[in-house]
């Protein structure tokens, strides 16, 4: 377990113990946080599960892909900080990771 | 109004399969879909990935099971109605009336709601007022080129789309592709073509940027790019063109009254109908305790749905269960001898 904290775009904030192994996109869904569609179920084939990780993050985090930032150009207002969450597998390294979600998936 | 035995929306693996199973039992169907091809999710997010999970077929992508669940109902000739959208279900007695926004009517005494995650539609630009534009001087796809001759045209994307038509458009008009990075993704050859073009001063690139603001009273006049480092450029544009894929929209599904949970439809297990008599959901948009979004679930889902449908749509008729191996109607259905 590791604790993922996900910010909406308006600041709202909930912290959660998210199992070891899980992708951040299914720590939300299964959750019921709001903000992460995840319309295509983890396939990195949609760009709905689109956070911003914390700056600080950003070199911590296994860098993304090729296809992940081609899918990243698809997403809502994509930013330099910007992941898939169904891309980001939380271990212990990841304790106390933030992500923010867009003000919409699409 | 065209009269079926059943309407199927959506035009992905599972309403492929609704179409089979209907047929086998003598049920004709027709498939409307907002895509222009069939497939669904297989062929637009993923036709060159692998999937692992079709009993009896250990491998095979996304385009190559569309095609043969195509092969496998080319004995029913069903009537395909692509790029339409479900726009209306309205209820006559005892069948369905079902009204696109082509304006194509249809009833039945049974839809099957096959529709994956919701309809495709394009992914829009968000910027404030940009509705406004849109069909006149920004556009998501390009129908007729003839209307982009002799423009400015400024080009959004990084994606295959987005490359060729700055290619194409570059013979007759003037070219702006914006990219919010510098690397672009596509053919080597069109990446060779685009920097051919760029260096011949027919096609410019801007990157890393994003669209910051577009002026212009009834038509675009001039857009403004912003930088990663804040810069700002103003460009003068007559058509904004953008690609940035698809989305998935549920659309009016959720307006038909039907009970719905988050953004599927809940359907029971036995026949997987919908609180609708007559009206049957299958595939991902759906849900029941235990549902599993796989391609064999909705297999599984719409041959007991088909089965109820055939009650529905003969009434006067016992039906009765037949295996393809032994029966001789369904291979006479099958065009077997």
């Amino acid at each position: 377990m590791s604790k993922i904290t996900y910010k909406d775009s308006k600041g709202n904030s909930k912290t959660i113990e998210v199992e070891n192994g899980l992708t951040v996109m299914e720590g939300a869904i299964q959750n019921d946080i709001p903000g992460i569609d995840a319309d295509c179920g983890g396939s990195m084939a949609c760009a709905t599960c689109h956070v911003y990780v914390e700056e600080k993050w950003l070199d911590k985090i296994p860098k993304a892909e090729e296809a992940e930032v081609d899918m990243i150009d698809m997403a809502y207002e994509p930013k330099k900080n910007s992941r898939l969450s169904c891309q980001l597998i939380v271990s212990d390294e990841l304790e106390g990771l933030t992500v923010t979600t867009p003000a919409q998936q699409s | 109004m065209i009269k079926t035995d059943a309407i199927i929306i959506g035009a992905g693996p599972v309403g492929l399969f609704a179409v089979h199973q209907l047929g086998i039992k003598g049920l004709k169907a027709i498939v409307i879909d907002n895509l222009d091809k069939a497939g669904g999710q297989c062929i637009e997010l993923y036709p060159d990935k692998p999937i692992y999970d079709i009993p009896a077929v250990p491998e095979c992508t996304g385009e190559e099971l569309t095609k043969n669940l195509m092969e496998q109902i080319k004995p029913f000739n069903t009537e395909f109605f692509y790029n339409e959208r479900v726009d209306e279900v309205k209820q006559n007695k005892d069948n369905w009336i079902v009204k696109t926004n082509n304006n194509n009517e249809f009833t039945a005494p049974n839809i099957i709601i096959a529709g994956g995650v919701g309809s495709f539609e394009p992914r829009k630009l968000s910027v404030k007022n940009i509705e406004k534009y849109e069909g006149k001087s920004l556009f998501y796809s390009v129908k007729n080129k003839d209307e982009f001759k002799n423009k400015n045209i400024s080009i959004f994307g990084g994606g295959d789309s987005a490359l060729d038509w700055a290619l194409e458009l570059s013979k007759f008009s003037k070219i702006t592709l914006i990219h919010r990075r510098s690397e672009f993704r596509g053919a080597p050859h069109t990446l060779s073509e685009i920097k051919k073009l760029e260096d011949e001063g027919k096609i410019s690139i801007k990157t890393p940027c994003q669209l910051e603001s577009i002026t212009g009273e009834k038509k675009i006049e001039s857009i403004t790019i912003k930088f990663e480092d804040e810069k700002t450029e103003k460009i003068k544009t007559d058509i904004v063109l953008s690609f940035f894929g698809l989305i998935m929209k549920l659309g009016p599904i959720a307006e038909w009254g039907l009970n719905m949970n988050k953004k599927t439809i809940e359907v029971n297990s036995e026949n997987f109908e919908t609180n609708k008599k007559g009206i049957f959901a299958a595939g991902d948009i759906c849900s029941y305790p235990g549902k599993l979004k796989l391609i064999l679930s909705g297999f599984h889902e719409v041959a007991l749905a088909s089965v109820e449908c055939f009650k529905r749509a003969r009434p006067n008729e016992k039906y009765r269960f037949e295996f393809t191996t032994s029966s001789k109607s369904i291979q006479d259905r099958l065009g077997k001898k």
